[in-house]
């Protein structure tokens, strides 16, 4: 039992070792995986640290308003006198948990679509497949822009219109896997002795998706923060008094001819995020991907 | 072959329907009331019923879809809530501004990605590699929004080289006569051969088109790296330089060649992303095109002429990767 256990840990356990070797190597992905973890501390920690209703209630202090970068403002401050820098880390939390419930309600609803389609083939496929080609027929972001517009503007209906406009994506990777995994000796067992269907799809078939598909959302995370930050910028996502960085840019607009640092810093910090997870997922893509991976 | 163009084909129309459906019950969705919208807000409730009459809104949603794919396919969108004027006739004043917009930077987008992506791929892990990289996932993490102000601050407010936003200047627009054969101003006026408006658009095109063009060309790069690293292991690619065949041969000739197909795909992609990115940075450079149109009709709630642009996008979207899968499947090595 022991031996076999080894056995079969063995090649996984080597893979994951060179998977961590590859990782060491790659300086640049090294240092995307500290700036993600740093945005994280950041985005958990500003929040206990400053609550955002004492912040939204009590900055407003109109006779410092649009101070040019000082000691005691180190990003300067907005039409209202506030700190941008302290709004700029309020906004972290807002990005990324918003990001987060994005990916995770796409995920909710792409993952059993795809694997359904996978796993049952025929009309089910067909129709599911004819959907996901449907959601994108549309040009990226123009249909979480249609959706946000028609629900209204909020930071809500936002997250709701990316993870409808996402979910697509999720569909096809898990029909994919799932396709090949029907053909697979224990999905067959569990066929045999006669599983349901539905249960084998919950319990063998999503379960066994999970793995490339986490590895993709991850990759995905820079990209809604993104989109996020654009349809805010647009109108379509948090509203004022909200400390959101494309809401900030937005705002900016009336000033930043005479207050270059309220558009610029906002700014730097979606970019700064969103390139720490794109790094992140490019060089996990490349260190994961069989096809660059060599010893 | 012919099997398979005619099923692309058919899915793309299928595709069309699916993007008209969705949109059309996702604009029926929204909390206003459009009837209140259109007379105005110091109306009575009389006129609102009325207004609901003439708009047909007091009709059943299927009665409403179909009214309204029918007036679509006679190319008529409706009239927009904010100006009352024909949808139809407010997209072809918008539309020429925004293709010349996405024409420039898609070229910009494929003169600079391809060569930065096929380069970086051919050194791969070295210093250039380093930097394409990093240039082009540094460039699909920039908001395309902010790059606007960022230029604007720099080219206009710093150096004053630039003019903050427009299609033309105001005085060159009362003194002269604006062509208009294309509809695009920069090909118009070389027609015409005004090179004094023909300078004057250059200069007011080249912020937005390179705000635009920054996310393409990352992508483009991104996906000719990707794909010429995968040819470039390949056999024949060694037979060749085995052969001592020159190394610019060997990469321009016979590895960007069998990249055609990501080359295309990339094309398709990245007008559509270029398409949508004018809707973040138009508004910004007060450039006349439908990405001003849909930011102004966004806030007005104006749901005809949101519904226009998305209908409209979308069918370009679809029918430039129709195109594209199209072209792809004529390569022999995808017939079946």
């Amino acid at each position: 039992m022991g031996q076999t256990l080894t056995k079969t840990l063995r090649p996984k356990i080597k893979e994951i070792q060179v998977s961590l070797y590859l990782l060491r190597r790659n300086k640049l992905t090294k240092v995307a995986l500290y700036g993600v973890i740093v945005l994280l501390l950041i985005a958990i920690i500003t929040p206990i640290l400053l609550p955002a209703e004492i912040h939204i209630n009590q900055d407003v202090n109109p006779a410092e308003k649009l101070m040019s970068p000082s000691l005691t403002h180190p990003f300067g401050t907005d039409e209202l006198g506030r700190d941008i820098f302290k709004r700029i880390l309020l906004g972290s939390t807002i990005s990324l948990r918003t990001a987060l419930i994005a990916v995770g309600m796409a995920l909710l609803i792409g993952i059993p679509l795809g694997a359904l389609a996978g796993y049952f083939g025929g009309v089910l496929d067909e129709i599911i497949m004819r959907l996901t080609d449907i959601f994108l027929g549309f040009p990226p972001l123009l249909l979480a822009i249609a959706i946000a517009s028609f629900l209204g503007p909020n930071l809500n209906n936002a997250v709701l219109a990316i993870a409808l406009s996402w979910w697509p994506w999720y569909a096809r990777i898990v029909r994919g896997q799932a396709v090949s995994l029907k053909e697979r000796q224990f999905v067959k067992a569990a066929k045999a002795i006669g599983t349901p269907p539905l249960k084998i799809v919950s319990s063998h078939i999503i379960p066994n998706c999970v793995g490339p598909i986490i590895v993709q959302a991850s990759m995905d995370i820079g990209g809604v923060i993104l989109t996020i930050a654009s349809l805010s910028f647009l109108g379509l996502g948090a509203q004022a008094p909200t400390p959101e960085w494309g809401l900030m840019v937005s705002t900016s607009r009336n000033y930043f001819l005479n207050a270059w640092w309220y558009s610029i810093f906002p700014g730097l910090a979606i970019f700064f995020t969103v390139l720490a997870f794109n790094l992140l997922g490019d060089g996990l893509r490349e260190i994961l991907d069989p096809r660059t991976r060599k010893n | 072959m012919k099997n398979y163009i005619i099923k692309r084909v058919l899915l793309g129309i299928l595709v069309l329907l699916g993007v008209t459906v969705i949109t059309f019950f996702l604009s029926r969705i929204i909390p206003s009331n459009p009837a209140a919208q259109w007379v105005g807000p110091r109306a009575t409730q009389e006129q609102i019923d009325q207004a609901t009459v003439e708009l047909g809104l007091d009709q059943s949603i299927m009665v409403q879809f179909q009214t309204y794919l029918k007036d679509l396919l006679q190319g008529d969108f409706g009239n927009s809530l904010r100006t009352k004027q024909p949808v139809t006739e407010e997209l072809k004043a918008y539309i020429p501004p925004t293709v010349e917009l996405v024409l420039i930077s898609t070229i910009l987008a494929i003169v600079i990605g391809i060569p930065l992506g096929l380069n970086s791929a051919k050194k791969k892990d070295q210093a250039l590699d380093h930097f394409c990289r990093f240039f082009s996932v540094g460039a699909v993490s920039l908001p395309t929004f902010w790059v606007a102000l960022f230029l604007q601050l720099i080219f206009f407010r710093g150096l004053g080289w630039l003019p903050l936003g427009g299609q033309l200047d105001t005085k060159i627009k009362i003194m002269y006569e604006i062509p208009n054969i294309t509809g695009l101003l920069l090909t118009d006026s070389l027609l015409t051969g005004n090179m004094t408006i023909f300078f004057d658009a250059l200069k007011h095109i080249i912020l937005p088109a390179i705000t635009i063009a920054l996310y393409p060309i990352g992508l483009v790069a991104r996906m000719t790296r990707g794909a010429m690293l995968e040819i470039l292991s390949e056999d024949y690619i060694k037979a060749a330089r085995s052969y001592g065949l020159k190394e610019r041969l060997v990469l321009w000739k016979y590895a960007l060649k069998n990249s055609l197909g990501t080359t295309v795909t990339v094309l398709a992609l990245s007008i559509g992303y270029t398409l949508v990115n004018t809707f973040l940075v138009e508004a910004i450079f007060s450039w006349p095109g439908i990405g001003s149109y849909i930011a102004t009709s966004v806030m007005a709630l104006d749901y005809p002429a949101i519904m226009g642009v998305t209908i409209f996008s979308a069918f370009s979207y679809i029918f430039l990767n129709m195109i594209a899968d199209i072209i792809i499947a004529i390569d022999p090595r995808v017939r079946v």
